[in-house]
């Protein structure tokens, strides 16, 4: 009933062992052929044979490292049993065993009929894994061969994200030409934001009203990138304030962006030539609670009728509350974020919003510091390839598809291929 | 007991509404009591959950015992932790004026970290996985597309192409190339709005939540 096993393989399985046997070395530990070893699973000998549903086992079984990974998984491949058919199967299911470093088989995962692959992600660097996979009938499990022992390895470098890499180093390259560029004199030219041009209106406003500034850098830590570029704002408002010598005021409601809140202040103070008009006090924590700093920061607003309210940085439910509140007051309102959702609350209720990507141009643009400004300039370049990309991809692949031209749609592949993040 | 907790649910939620008239006495004692708390909560959430549960426990790991007493195997202690806890320690020198400069070092490595590490997932995630999905055929595989489709289609790419055009601070948004971004724009503006009109209901749900604590756990007048 059974053929030889060889028989049964297919042609690349016959030359992998052909190559491992005379070649050891080709492969090293990363794949793992069955060899033939015996093994002994209980279930079987329970049933007398006459009444035993034998099914022949998965053949051709491979143990192999996940590539580019910690080390952490192995993916196991194998061919069905030649009973695994979908119609009236003789095949219930497949079982996975596992042997550690020489010790008991354990079995480690069941599996459905037609299965041919799993990933074993349970497993340590530095041991040895060896594996075999039974079929289940209804009464009986029939064990493949086992696979040579096997150790995961891992990788430093993904070269699946060669293109990734690639792209980063365009766009990486262009910032630095257009920071030297900017180094070496030339101007750089950044179109007006609309938002900023009013940033010193606002500031000479409550310098003329008397009453303070609030200037609140969002929700979220210094691991974000909205509440960096925030910051970044804040040093040049502060600087502003400072010549103007016009209060700022600035709850936070993590200790980390204290922290920085507090040393871009003094920087700007210091700059300004006043470090002496700096005081701690103008940056207080409030609690990291959501609404509770909510809560303090909308009294703080109603109290203190701030004439200036920059809202910058990453907000969430509590971005309408603050807005309104601050419109309530009569504050001209200057906000920015990144999150998609918080946007039209800031569109509805402050005077001006930096929209998306305008809250990490705007440093640049206020500052007009070389490094910023070639930064600026080296993310149109991306910009500029995004859209290229997308334009001649959707041209590709719509007329590709309709005069069905080759060369057309390789140029398609290619493009996608580029930006495929695997 | 409950009743109590009932009662003070009631009358600081009643304190939180009453700003919606003007601030009042009950408000500031409702955002002190809500402001000392949370800062206190989250004080000691800190300690166990950072410092005691991931620090403490990483580097002295609870020893085992067997029901014989002997010591037995247990979790390898994981000195890398150590770094994290000299950067903390670091950042704790601000307390001391003569070396407070030192607290910017921990600083400094956050923000770094913080923009390296994110560099690549942002790049992938909002640059070339956008750029990917957008590179699709207007009218469908094999020209097979409803309308519906189409027009969709049509709308991800003009949308997405104008959209970058707005974003893209190196020309001036006159002639041709301004009318593209304004074209961007009201594809922004039609989304926020959309945006805008979705989360306000989900804001509604979050009102009808704290009406029925009001009317129903605490005054009992909704069953």
């Amino acid at each position: 009933m059974s053929s030889h096993p060889m028989t049964s393989r297919p042609l690349y399985f016959i030359i992998l062992s052909f190559l491992f046997t005379f070649f050891p070395s080709c492969g090293g530990s990363s794949i793992a052929l069955a060899q033939a070893e015996p093994i002994d699973i209980a279930t079987t000998q329970m049933i007398p044979d006459s009444e035993q549903v034998v099914v022949e086992p998965v053949t051709s079984l491979i143990a192999a490292d996940h590539k580019y990974d910690d080390g952490g998984m192995i993916d196991l491949s194998w061919v069905p049993s030649i009973d695994d058919q979908l119609v009236a199967s003789r095949v219930i299911g497949y079982k996975v065993y596992r042997i550690e470093d020489e010790g008991e088989p354990e079995m480690i995962s069941e599996l459905a009929p037609g299965s041919n692959t799993y990933n074993d992600q349970s497993v340590e660097r530095g041991k040895l894994y060896s594996y075999f996979v039974s079929t289940l009938s209804i009464n009986a499990e029939t064990p493949s061969v086992r696979t040579a022992p096997i150790e995961p390895q891992r990788e430093w470098l993904n070269y699946e994200l060669l293109n990734v890499l690639i792209m980063a180093l365009v766009l990486g390259g262009a910032v630095i030409y257009f920071i030297e560029t900017a180094r070496r004199g030339k101007k750089l030219f950044v179109r007006k934001i609309a938002g900023l041009e009013a940033v010193d209106e606002a500031i000479g406003r409550a310098t003329e009203m008397g009453r303070p500034i609030l200037f609140i850098p969002g929700i979220l830590d210094m691991d974000d990138v909205q509440t960096l570029a925030a910051l970044t704002i804040l040093g040049r408002v502060a600087r502003i304030i400072a010549d103007y010598d016009t209060k700022i005021f600035m709850p936070v409601s993590r200790s980390l962006v204290m922290t920085a809140g507090r040393e871009t202040i003094k920087a700007s103070y210091q700059a300004a030539g006043r470090p002496d008009a700096y005081s701690d006090d103008m940056v207080t924590y409030i609690t990291d609670e959501q609404f509770g700093y909510v809560a303090a920061v909308d009294g703080i607003m109603v109290r203190e009728k701030p004439a200036t309210c920059f809202l910058l940085g990453a907000f969430f439910a509590e971005s309408l509350i603050l807005a309104e509140t601050g419109n309530s007051v009569g504050a001209i309102q200057i906000a920015g974020t990144a999150r998609p959702a918080q946007l039209p609350f800031f569109i509805a209720a402050c005077d001006f919003t930096l929209i998306g990507e305008e809250l990490f141009a705007a440093s640049a643009y206020l500052s007009g510091e070389p490094k910023q400004m070639g930064s600026l300039k080296g993310q149109d370049v991306g910009k500029a390839i995004a859209m290229a990309a997308i334009l001649i991809g959707i041209l590709t692949v719509t007329i590709g598809d309709a005069w069905n031209v080759e060369w057309i749609q390789n140029i398609t592949t290619g493009l996608v291929d580029v930006f495929s993040t695997r | 007991m409950e009743h109590f907790a009932l009662w003070l649910g009631g009358f600081l939620t009643l304190g939180i509404f009453s700003f919606l008239y003007k601030d009042n006495p009950w408000y500031k004692l409702t955002e002190a009591i809500y402001v000392g708390i949370s800062a206190g909560y989250f004080v000691v959430v800190y300690f166990w959950d950072n410092f005691y549960s991931k620090f403490w426990v990483g580097v002295f790991p609870h020893k085992r015992l067997n029901e014989a007493g002997e010591l037995v195997a247990g979790v390898e202690p994981d000195y890398w932790l150590i770094i994290g806890g000299v950067l903390g320690l670091l950042m704790l020198m601000r307390l001391l004026p003569k070396v407070g400069w030192i607290s910017r070092w921990p600083l400094a490595f956050i923000v770094g970290a913080t923009a390296g590490l994110w560099l690549i997932n942002y790049f992938a995630s909002f640059v070339m996985v956008q750029i990917q999905n957008t590179v699709t055929p207007l009218f469908g595989a094999d020209y097979n597309a409803s309308l519906f489709v189409i027009v969709g289609n049509i709308v991800v790419a003009v949308g997405t192409f104008t959209g970058l055009i707005y974003f893209f601070f190196s020309k001036e948004h006159k002639g041709a190339f301004g009318s593209a971004a304004r074209v961007g724009i009201f594809f922004l503006m039609i989304t926020f709005g959309a945006s805008f009109g979705y989360t306000v209901m989900s804001r509604m749900s979050l009102l009808i939540g704290r009406i029925d604590f009001l009317f129903g756990d605490w005054l009992g007048m909704i069953r």
